[in-house]
């Protein structure tokens, strides 16, 4: 999609464009840049009045506050395996799903999409004590897999890899590759997964993100403090050490760097990606 | 560490000794789309059913049946160790008469329409520039979208920094300009204040990305043909864009009820409990919102049939909002 130049370009009207988006862009990284001078500074020159609004000189001796407080590579090697872990399997178990439900009529079809599509609505809030519950029971309390296998269920990942398949993965292609002998499985392998890349790679960040923040669930379901994910350390430090600033900011910025990184990598796919799912979802 | 989409290469379809058309015969994968189900339908689609069986096993076990459960649980009183006891609708009746649940309602809707309106306002407004404007398009995109990829747990933090009554930054400008501290943290519309402002911060830049695909979808012949027959910027606006925009206005709405409503962890993180104040949600519960009481009572008090309870007379509040909102902006339509 091109975007079609305005044919009248008034100079000024595009100026003010302009700064109102900077202005927007500054408000929108502003809480990286202070939370970068607050971590690095010390505790007493934040706390001054005015306070120091340059990048100081402490950050190492902060970084290392924090690795004495909390566990915190320990913490964020338990997110990146439950992010990783949960990408990898969302979109094998949503793309094959949404494959069947794109391209095979099946008795009980639209029963079970209708199913699925209503429980996507749902607030997840509804399940979380029950589920609880269940992980106490059969003893997955405080485990990762506690935190993984709740967030396989995603609904949205079919909803929305479906409509892509539909659209996007001609029938022809499928009866072709059927006519050549392909079994279910090789379409779904050779055909349809390369022809979705696209969706899958923002499904791919999607789901990583909202497993590396998510809150809710961790917090009630990991009760071992030497054994908790990145959010849940980092609120723990927070309400720890409410009076040491510059430590917690410089758990704020590692705990939140990374993910940046890799999203600023990625964004631009990722935000074609969006669009495109939200427009077809309306 | 991102994994990259588990995808092969891109192999063509192998291609065996020349089957010709008139060979094909369709085996026991039908072709998209065009059997009718039938009797035989079910085993012969045992394929079908197979792929799809890793998500409805995980979905029956940690979606389906939980959310039956809590519903059964809200008719029981709890405390998940000694016996479960049936009490009817009581769990229901008492918080019916149970100030705190409506001050957590009152709480959940004062925040979300503090955050929802500016952001899809500030939303709009955006994605109408950054759609007029030629060049940096890509950076704007991804530098307004940044905000909603952050933790909620870390933003929370820098704005309860930012904020304090104290130390804060914000307090400090104020200060040199001759203010005195204001006190956004203790004071109750304040603290909802700063609680929306968080949730602007974070969900302006999504809602722009959706609008702005839905910009970029409208016609230029439309705007053309409006120059044309004498229409200035703001009548186009609101003449062409805004009811060619209505569906994906619609959207947003619906999403925003959603998501907005269910603010738990800016208040959580913002005032976490301890021993002195074992109350969630700030002074004066201020910033308890209903997901925060729920979770107060069902994990800090472990009152599992209250607990039930409550998300679920809020999933009924959440549903009527969706429906409210929804007549609202569909009614703008034949207007």
């Amino acid at each position: 999609m091109t975007a079609v130049v305005p044919r009248r370009s008034r100079r000024p009207r595009g100026l003010t464009a302009h700064i109102v988006l900077v202005l927007a862009v500054l408000i929108s990284v502003f809480p990286f840049a202070w939370t970068i001078v607050m971590a690095t500074n010390t505790t007493e020159d934040i706390y001054k009045s005015p306070p120091k609004l340059t990048f100081g000189s402490h950050l190492l001796e902060n970084i290392r506050h924090v690795l004495d407080t909390i566990d915190f590579f320990g913490s964020m090697l338990n997110t990146v395996v439950v992010a990783s872990v949960t990408t990898v399997l969302v979109l094998f178990i949503d793309s094959l799903a949404a494959f069947v439900f794109a391209k095979f009529d099946f008795p009980g079809r639209k029963v079970l999409f209708a199913t699925l599509v209503g429980f996507m609505m749902l607030p997840l809030q509804l399940a979380v004590l029950p589920q609880f519950i269940l992980m106490s029971d059969i003893g997955w309390v405080g485990t990762l897999k506690a935190l993984i296998l709740p967030a396989l269920a995603n609904a949205f990942g079919i909803f929305w890899l479906r409509q892509y398949i539909e659209n996007g993965v001609p029938d022809e292609l499928l009866d072709a590759a059927r006519i050549d002998g392909a079994g279910f499985f090789r379409q779904y392998w050779n055909i349809v997964l390369p022809m979705i890349r696209p969706a899958l790679s923002f499904l791919a960040i999607y789901a990583f993100v909202n497993a590396w923040n998510d809150y809710i669930w961790p917090l009630v379901v990991l009760n071992d403090p030497a054994h908790l994910t990145l959010q849940v350390a980092l609120a723990q430090l927070h309400v720890g050490h409410t009076t040491d600033y510059s430590m917690v900011m410089a758990g704020v910025l590692m705990a939140s760097v990374p993910l940046v990184v890799v999203f600023t990598i990625f964004a631009r796919g990722f935000i074609a990606g969006a669009t495109e799912g939200a427009v077809q979802g309306s | 560490m991102t994994s990259p989409p588990v995808t092969g290469p891109a192999a063509a379809p192998r291609h065996r000794g020349g089957p010709g058309p008139a060979r094909f015969r369709p085996r026991r994968t039908p072709p998209a789309g065009t059997v009718r189900p039938s009797r035989r339908g079910v085993v012969s689609h045992w394929r079908q059913y197979l792929a799809i069986s890793p998500f409805f096993l995980i979905f029956g076990v940690f979606s389906l049946f939980p959310v039956c459960y809590s519903l059964y649980l809200a008719f029981q009183r709890w405390d998940g160790m000694g016996t479960v006891q049936f009490v009817g609708l009581d769990q229901f009746r008492f918080l019916w008469d149970d100030p705190v649940f409506w001050l957590s309602i009152r709480n959940t809707l004062a925040i979300w329409v503090l955050s929802t309106v500016p952001t899809l306002f500030g939303a709009l407004v955006l994605a109408t520039l950054l759609h007029s404007v030629r060049r940096f398009k890509g950076f704007y995109r991804i530098a307004l979208y940044i905000p909603n990829v952050t933790s909620i747990v870390a933003v929370s933090i820098f704005f309860g920094a930012v904020f304090s009554n104290n130390f804060g930054l914000v307090n400090a400008i104020l200060g040199t300009v001759g203010i005195s501290p204001v006190p956004w943290l203790s004071n109750p519309w304040l603290i909802k204040l700063v609680i929306a402002l968080l949730m602007t911060w974070m969900w302006t830049g999504y809602n722009m990305i959706i609008y702005l695909a839905g910009l970029q979808a409208i016609p230029t012949q439309i705007y053309e043909a409006a120059r044309l027959d004498g229409a200035g910027p703001i009548r186009t606006f609101f003449q062409i864009t805004m009811p060619i925009m209505r569906p994906i206005i619609l959207f947003t709405v619906i999403i925003s009820t959603i998501n907005g409503l269910q603010s738990f962890s800016e208040p959580q993180v913002l005032f976490g409990s301890n021993a002195a104040n074992p109350n969630l949600g700030g002074p004066g519960q201020a910033g308890l919102t209903t997901l925060l009481y729920f979770y107060q009572s069902a994990f800090v008090n472990n009152d599992y049939g209250y607990g039930a309870a409550i998300v679920w007379a809020f999933f009924v509040l959440i549903m009527v909002l969706v429906v409210v909102n929804w007549r609202v902006v569909q009614r703008g339509r034949k207007s």
